[in-house]
C-alpha cells in the first residue's frame, strides 16, 4: 500500500503544531521548552559556571556540556529506565556539536556551559525538539551567540518526501523509510546536524535538505518570536 | 542613504530586542559595536540583547547573562576558602577572587595570625577588583572607602545586567529607595544586593528592586519607580 | 551569611514575619495543579507551589507479585532531582536526598490505602498491576516534599488502566477504567526555624531550618505517615504542634486537589 496521504492530514512541507516558550525555568541561568506536535522538550542552561573536576578545564575557552535525558514517563511504550542510554549519551553529544558552531566561548575560560534537555513527552522527533529548546535557552541565558540552531526531522516515507515525520511516519513497514534529523544555522543555511536512519538516494537527500532548510526558516521566527515575547512589555504596568 | 551601488539600511530601531542572527542593518554605512559583528554586507546581532544606536555605530545591550569580573567594580562576595596566605571569595561569577593578606585591611596582619577572625568563611564583603588576568584568575582589595565586612541584613541576587538601572546616574535611582526605606543599600555590581533596615522596609526595597529589573528597557522608570514607593510610603519624594 | 542568614529569619518570625512577607503558616501562591500534561503517561500531572514546579507521571505495568502478596498489585515511586531544576543538583543515581522524597511520597499513599491493591489483582500469583509513580523535578524553589507529594496524588486521579489482553499491555488503547480511589492523602511539610514553625520553606529558609516534619493525612485528619527530618532533636510538644499545623494546612490544600 502506497503511502498517499500523510495519517495526519499535513501536508507535506508541514510540521506538526509547533509551540516555543521561553524563561520557564526560574532557577536556571537560560531556559526554553519547544514542542513538535506530542513531543515536548525543555531545555536549562547553566553557565559559564566552575568546572571540576579540574582536569576537565580548557584554558583557552569554556567547554560545553549537554545531557539530553527522556522523562520515565515521556515514551508512549512502556516506562523508561532512569539512567540514560546508550541512545541518549549519543543524542547529547550530536546535539553538543550542532550548538557549538554557534557558540562564542573564548570569554570563559576554565569553565563550562551545562545545558540539561529533558523531555516529558516524546513522539519522534525528540532530538530536533531537544536542539530547538537548547539554543533558544542558550540566547536567554545571554551567551554570545551568532545564529540560533534550528532542527527538524525530514525523511522518506514511500515515494513522499516529508517535514517532521511522526511516530506512525517512523516507524512505517509497508514500503522504505528514512528519517533524517537536520540542523541549521539559519542565517548562513550551514549544516550543523545530520543523520540518517533508513533507504534513500543522493538525489532524495538532496531535496530533503532544501526542505529541511525551509522549514527551519519558519522554526526560526518561532524561536524569534519566543525569545521577544519574554522581554516584551506585558499589558500595562503603572503602578 | 545611498553609497556606490548598495542601499545602506538600518533594519531596526533604537531600544529594540534583537535575537542572534537577525541581520540589524545592510550595507557600509553602520559600524557593528559590542554585541554585533559584520558579515559580509550585514551587520548581525551577536547575542539576544537590545539595540543602542550611537551614531554610526550599533551595539546592543545584553538583558541576560551572569557576571564576569571586571577591573574597578566593586561587588560583594562571600568567603568560601582560608589558607595561609589569604581568603578566596564567591564573586557569583564562574570564577572564584583571591583575597590576600596584604589587601585584607589597612591594618598590619602577622604572619600566622588567625584569619578567620578578619573575614570568616561565609561572611559576606564589599570588595574592590583589582586585576583579572586572560585566564580569570581576580585579585580583590578590601583597602579603600566603602569596603568592609557585612554584618546583618539580607543579600538578594538581581541581574548584573540591571544594576546600572538599579544604582541609577549618578546614584540617584538608589538614594531614591535609601531615602525612601530609611534602609542601607549597597548595590555590587555583580548582582548582589545588601539590604539593612527595617523588616518591612527591607522587603519593599526587594520588591522595589524587582519592579526596577521587571521594567529596566521600558521609558520613563525613575518616575514609575517613584510614584509607587511614593504610594507604598507615603512619603513624597519629588 | 548562613549564620547571619538565619539569625534573620529568626528576628522577622519573632514578629511573624518572613523573608517574602508571608506568614508563617502561609503556602506561596499561587498553588497549580494540571492534569494530564503528557499523553504518553498513563496519568499525570504538574504542580505549581510558588516558582516550585513538579511534574509526576504514572506507567502501569503487569508484572508478577511479592510472594508474600500474591494477590496484590502495588505502587512503586521513584524521584529524580533532576540536575535541570536547581544549579546544586549533580545528574546521576538519585542520591539520598531523592530516595528520601520518593520514600516519603510512597509512604503517604501507601499507607492512606487510597488504592486497593487487591483490586490491581489479574491472575493471583502471576499476574498483578504495578502502578510506577515517578517524581521528576522541573524547578527547586523550596518544598520540593509537599509539591511532589500533591502532584503524586493528583496524578493518580488522573490515571487510566491501558488495555490489557492477558498477554501483553497495549499502551496505544487507554480504556476508560480510572484508578479507585479512597482517602486521598495531602501531605504538608512542617518547619521549625529557632523556636517558629513555617510551612512551605523557600530555598533560602531551607538552608537555616533546624528540623522538619512531614505530616500526611486523610480527609477525615487522621495520619497516615510521619517524617522528621533535619539535625535537631524535636520535643514531644513541638511534634504534636506541627502534626495540628499539618492537619490543619491540609484541610485547605486540599481544594488543590479537584475531585475524581
Amino acid at each position: 500500500m502506497v503511502y498517499k496521504k500523510r495519517l495526519d492530514n499535513r501536508k507535506a512541507d508541514e510540521t506538526r503544531l509547533v509551540e516555543a516558550k521561553v524563561g520557564v525555568i526560574k532557577r536556571a541561568d537560560g531556559s526554553a521548552y519547544f514542542k513538535f506536535g506530542n513531543t515536548w522538550a525543555y531545555a536549562a542552561v547553566y553557565g559559564p559556571r566552575n568546572l571540576y573536576p579540574r582536569f576537565l578545564q580548557d584554558p583557552s575557552k569554556g567547554i560545553l556540556r549537554c545531557n539530553y535525558n527522556m522523562m520515565p514517563f515521556s515514551s508512549r511504550g512502556e516506562r523508561v529506565r532512569p539512567g540514560g542510554s546508550r541512545r541518549a549519551k549519543e543524542i547529547s553529544m550530536v546535539t553538543e556539536k550542532a550548538l557549538l558552531p554557534v557558540l562564542d566561548l573564548n570569554e570563559y575560560p576554565n569553565s563550562v556551559v551545562d545545558v540539561f534537555i529533558e523531555l516529558p513527552e516524546t513522539e519522534a522527533g525528540s532530538r530536533t525538539a531537544g536542539i530547538n529548546a537548547a539554543s533558544m535557552a542558550l540566547a536567554d541565558a545571554g551567551l554570545l551567540m551568532k545564529d540560533l540552531i534550528c532542527s527538524v526531522s525530514v525523511g522518506r516515507v514511500d515515494d513522499k518526501l516529508l517535514v517532521d515525520l511522526d511516530y506512525l511516519e517512523e516507524s512505517y513497514e509497508d514500503g522504505p523509510v528514512a528519517d533524517v534529523p537536520i540542523a541549521f544555522l539559519p542565517k548562513s543555511g550551514r549544516i550543523a546536524l545530520l543523520q540518517m536512519d533508513g533507504l534513500v538516494s543522493k538525489e532524495q537527500l538532496a531535496k530533503l535538505i532544501e526542505m529541511g532548510r525551509e522549514a527551519c526558516k519558519k522554526i526560526y521566527d518561532v524561536q524569534k518570536k519566543a525569545l521577544k515575547d519574554k522581554y516584551k512589555v506585558a499589558g500595562d504596568i503603572d503602578g | 542613504m545611498l553609497q556606490g551601488d548598495k542601499m545602506s539600511k538600518l533594519l531596526v530601531k533604537d531600544k529594540e530586542v534583537v535575537v542572534p542572527g537577525e541581520i540589524l542593518a545592510e550595507g557600509m554605512d553602520n559600524l557593528p559595536g559590542v554585541g554585533t559583528y559584520r558579515d559580509e554586507n550585514e551587520i548581525v546581532a551577536g547575542r539576544l540583547g537590545l539595540t543602542y544606536i550611537d551614531g554610526r555605530t550599533i551595539k546592543l545591550i545584553p538583558l541576560s547573562g551572569k557576571y564576569t569580573p571586571k577591573r574597578n567594580d566593586v561587588i560583594i562576595c562571600k568567603v568560601i576558602d582560608i589558607n595561609f596566605s589569604g581568603w578566596r571569595v564567591d564573586t557569583n561569577s564562574a570564577y572564584s577572587a583571591m583575597l590576600s593578606m596584604k589587601d585584607a585591611t589597612s591594618a598590619y596582619i602577622q604572619k600566622g595570625a588567625d584569619l578567620t577572625q578578619y573575614y570568616n568563611l561565609g561572611e559576606y564583603i564589599v570588595a574592590n577588583v583589582t586585576n583579572v588576568t586572560s585566564q580569570k584568575l581576580v585579585d580583590i582589595t578590601m583597602k579603600g572607602p566603602g569596603l568592609h565586612k557585612l554584618k546583618g541584613g539580607r543579600i538578594i541576587s538581581v541581574s548584573p545586567y540591571k544594576v546600572p538601572r538599579i544604582i541609577g546616574k549618578q546614584g540617584s535611582m538608589v538614594s531614591m529607595l535609601k531615602k525612601a526605606t530609611n534602609c542601607r543599600i549597597i548595590v555590587g555590581q555583580n548582582g548582589l544586593v545588601w539590604i539593612e533596615g527595617e523588616p518591612d522596609k527591607e522587603l519593599l526595597v526587594e520588591k522595589t528592586i524587582r519592579k526596577i529589573e521587571e521594567e529596566s528597557h521600558l521609558a520613563g522608570l525613575t518616575d514609575r519607580i517613584q510614584r509607587f514607593l511614593e504610594k507604598e510610603t507615603n512619603i513624597k519624594l519629588g | 551569611m548562613d549564620e547571619d542568614l538565619k539569625k534573620h529569619v529568626v528576628m522577622l518570625l519573632g514578629s511573624d514575619k518572613r523573608l517574602d512577607g508571608r506568614k508563617p503558616l502561609e503556602y506561596r501562591k499561587p498553588i497549580k495543579a494540571e492534569y494530564g500534561f503528557t499523553k504518553t503517561a498513563e496519568g499525570s500531572a504538574k504542580v505549581n507551589i510558588g516558582e516550585t514546579e513538579v511534574m509526576v507521571g504514572i506507567k502501569m505495568e503487569v508484572g508478577e507479585p511479592y510472594p508474600d502478596k500474591p494477590d496484590a498489585g502495588t505502587i512503586i515511586v521513584g524521584a529524580e532531582l533532576l540536575p535541570l531544576s536547581n544549579p546544586d543538583f549533580e545528574g546521576g543515581p538519585p542520591g539520598i536526598q531523592a530516595i528520601e522524597l520518593a520514600r516519603i511520597v510512597d509512604r503517604g499513599i501507601r499507607e492512606s490505602k487510597t488504592i486497593d491493591f487487591e483490586k490491581l489483582c489479574i491472575k493471583e500469583g502471576e499476574k498483578v498491576w504495578l502502578i510506577l509513580i515517578d517524581i521528576v523535578t522541573l524547578n527547586d524553589s523550596g518544598n520540593l516534599f509537599d509539591a511532589s507529594a500533591l502532584a503524586a496524588y493528583a496524578a493518580l486521579q488522573n490515571t487510566v488502566f491501558p488495555e490489557f489482553d492477558g498477554e501483553k499491555v497495549d499502551y496505544g488503547e487507554k480504556t476508560n477504567k480510572k484508578l479507585d480511589l479512597k482517602n486521598i492523602p495531602l501531605s504538608v511539610t512542617v518547619c521549625k526555624i529557632g523556636d517558629k514553625f513555617i510551612v512551605d520553606p523557600t530555598t533560602e529558609e531551607e538552608k537555616v531550618i533546624d528540623a522538619r516534619l512531614t505530616v500526611a493525612t486523610i480527609e477525615d485528619g487522621t495520619l497516615c505517615a510521619l517524617q522528621k527530618g533535619g539535625e535537631f532533636p524535636l520535643t514531644q510538644e513541638e511534634i504534636l504542634k506541627m502534626i495540628d499545623i499539618g492537619v490543619e494546612r491540609g484541610k485547605e490544600l486540599r481544594g488543590v486537589l479537584k475531585n475524581g
